[in-house]
């Protein structure tokens, strides 16, 4: 659905992306991960025709972003970054204008805006002053008016900044009901929100591509080394160098307060869970807790946007 | 023009919804109508006294003479309200973001163009019509001539438009409305009393400063003198700035 290949801008000598490649197919949700500054937004503006890249190519549903500009605009819902809006418009009277420039037919604006004010939960502020609204509202609002028409493929960029978390938890919920059959290419410098919305994350660092893959198995591929937490009462030294020496464990480390707990980096492809709870039992140990640990998408974030590789996974 | 429709009856809604309108409204329909006061009073007096040389008072208009300084007034208003009108028009766009939503609708910048700068006109042209109650007036007291009054108006329209383009063009220049009407009003009042410069200008840098002299050619329509060139050179001008003002669109998008 969406395409980029080596998608290039630079505004004057300063490059914003270099180079970026990806696919989206049809009917997925995507997250774009950034740190701010990392060319998200200059992306995004490029595939919904905002602007054109310096070089490059950049198609949606088949067309090109420099031939087909307005076609591939009939058929993009867009939230743009700081959600810009006419404040002095009201909310109804703004939707009508959005969807009459959207090419609605006259007779069907009431109804779509209808449509959309009410899946945006605006019924009660559909006659008020745009200025006036607060920022979670004015945010619907960009959602609504990003809905209307029915797009086949929305664009969001950086969705639930400045919300307070029951709006942010509220706006998710929408994101999420949004998807199906439309495909979602939204952008977010916010790791858990990306790991719940998105079936893809691309992340983006300094204007290039670093990863893309789904967050389940970028967390897996990252991890160099499956990490278990083991909580026991009574341990001894003699079971921490047990399990030292069993094959696949790489390091130990053990801290003792009361109970002890070691964290035991192992062989991503190999399960010890069972055989480290059996040695424990075996050196009459008792048990309180075993667990593998994951890494969590924002410990491999933090991989991949810092330069300095010793950042790593911290216990939450 | 798609998208033509959408953009006009928002700027049009705008415009109502902004006190700018209506402050501006309120001092063209005062100015004007102190200036017309003003000059009838000074026909009425000069008619008093030409009756007293019927041979020289033969053949001529008082009614034309009224009109058409008063025409001249409110062009001269104009230099003034014609920057004010169209000052928001792309500066408050890029100010407050909007223009994203403008260039990311399927709407061709050629559209939105045309719906600012017809809204922008039809606006006017409601403020204009507030003058014709007077103006009706006095000619139904005198053998009306119409054909000079629609001659005028018409002129005044045209200028409207050259003007117009003229501000929206400055308001592509700048987020800050103030320093996009002291453009647009800088260029006007240049363009309208360069032709004054002819007669310290060589004889043909003169007949080119007389040609782009705004006031020149109003000065021939506003007669009742239809002469295609002073309308070829209208609509040229607004042409010229609205084919700027496009430029001036796509110049945008490439910076981002």
């Amino acid at each position: 659905m969406i395409e980029a290949e080596g998608l290039t801008k630079y505004y004057g000598p300063i490059g914003a992306i270099r180079n970026v490649s990806f696919e989206i197919e049809k009917g997925e949700i995507v997250g774009f991960l950034g740190p701010n500054g990392a060319g998200k937004s200059t992306a995004i503006k490029i595939l919904t025709c905002y602007m054109p890249p310096t070089s490059g190519l950049a198609r949606v549903d088949g067309l090109d972003v420099m031939e087909d500009s307005l076609k591939i605009r009939q058929r993009i819902g867009y939230l743009p970054e700081n959600v810009p809006l006419y404040n002095d418009l009201t909310v109804r009277r703004f939707l009508r204008f959005a969807a009459s420039s959207k090419g609605v037919e006259a007779k069907r604006i009431h109804a779509e805006t209808g449509r959309v004010i009410s899946a945006c939960g605006l019924e009660k502020n559909a006659d008020r002053i745009i200025g006036n609204l607060s920022k979670g509202f004015r945010q619907r609002v960009g959602l609504a008016q990003a809905l209307l028409n029915d797009p086949d493929v929305l664009v969001l960029d950086e969705p639930t900044i400045g919300l307070d978390p029951t709006q942010i938890i509220e706006m998710r919920r929408l994101i999420k009901d949004l998807g199906g059959n439309r495909t979602v290419l939204l952008s977010s410098h916010i790791l858990p929100e990306v790991a719940q919305l998105c079936q893809r994350v691309i992340i983006i660092n300094k204007g290039e591509i670093v990863a893309t893959d789904s967050p389940a198995n970028l967390t897996s591929q990252l991890q160099k080394t499956a990490k278990i937490i083991m909580e026991v009462s009574g341990a001894s030294e003699a079971l921490q160098q047990a399990i030292e020496s069993m094959a696949g464990v790489v390091k130990v480390s053990c801290v003792n307060n009361g109970t002890s707990r070691f964290v035991i980096e192992t062989d991503p492809h190999m399960d010890m869970r069972s055989r480290i709870a059996s040695l424990a039992i075996e050196k009459g140990c008792g048990l309180l807790e075993l667990r593998t640990m994951q890494l969590s998408l924002e410990d491999i974030f933090m991989q991949l946007v810092t330069e300095d590789p010793a950042v790593e996974g911290v216990e939450s | 023009m798609r998208g033509f429709w959408a953009v006009y009856r928002k700027e049009l809604y705008g415009m109502f919804m902004s006190p700018i309108f209506y402050v501006v409204g309120f001092m063209f329909l005062l100015v004007s109508g102190v200036f017309f006061n003003y000059i009838l009073s000074q026909v009425m007096l000069f008619s008093f006294q030409i009756a007293q040389h019927p041979e020289i008072a033969k053949g001529m208009s008082m009614l034309e003479l009224f009109f058409r300084s008063f025409m001249w007034n409110i062009s001269i208003i104009m230099l003034f309200i014609a920057p004010l009108l169209t000052m928001r028009l792309y500066a408050e766009e890029r100010k407050s973001g909007t223009i994203e939503l403008l260039f990311t609708y399927p709407v061709t910048d050629a559209a939105v163009l045309a719906g600012k700068f017809t809204a922008c006109l039809s606006a006017f042209v409601i403020l204009l019509a507030g003058t014709l109650p007077g103006v009706i007036g006095v000619s139904l007291m005198a053998t009306p001539a119409w054909k000079l009054i629609a001659c005028g108006y018409g002129a005044v329209f045209l200028l409207g438009c050259a003007f117009f383009s003229l501000g929206i063009f400055a308001s592509t220049l700048t987020r800050n409305q103030i320093i996009s009407a002291v453009i647009s009003f800088g260029l006007l009042l240049v363009l309208w009393f360069i032709g004054e410069a002819k007669s310290s200008a060589g004889p043909l840098l003169g007949s080119i400063l007389e040609y782009v002299s705004v006031a020149k050619h109003f000065e021939n329509l506003s007669k009742g003198l239809i002469d295609s060139r002073d309308i070829i050179f209208y609509v040229v001008f607004s042409a010229f700035f609205l084919f700027l003002t496009l430029r001036q669109m796509s110049s945008y998008r490439w910076r981002g």
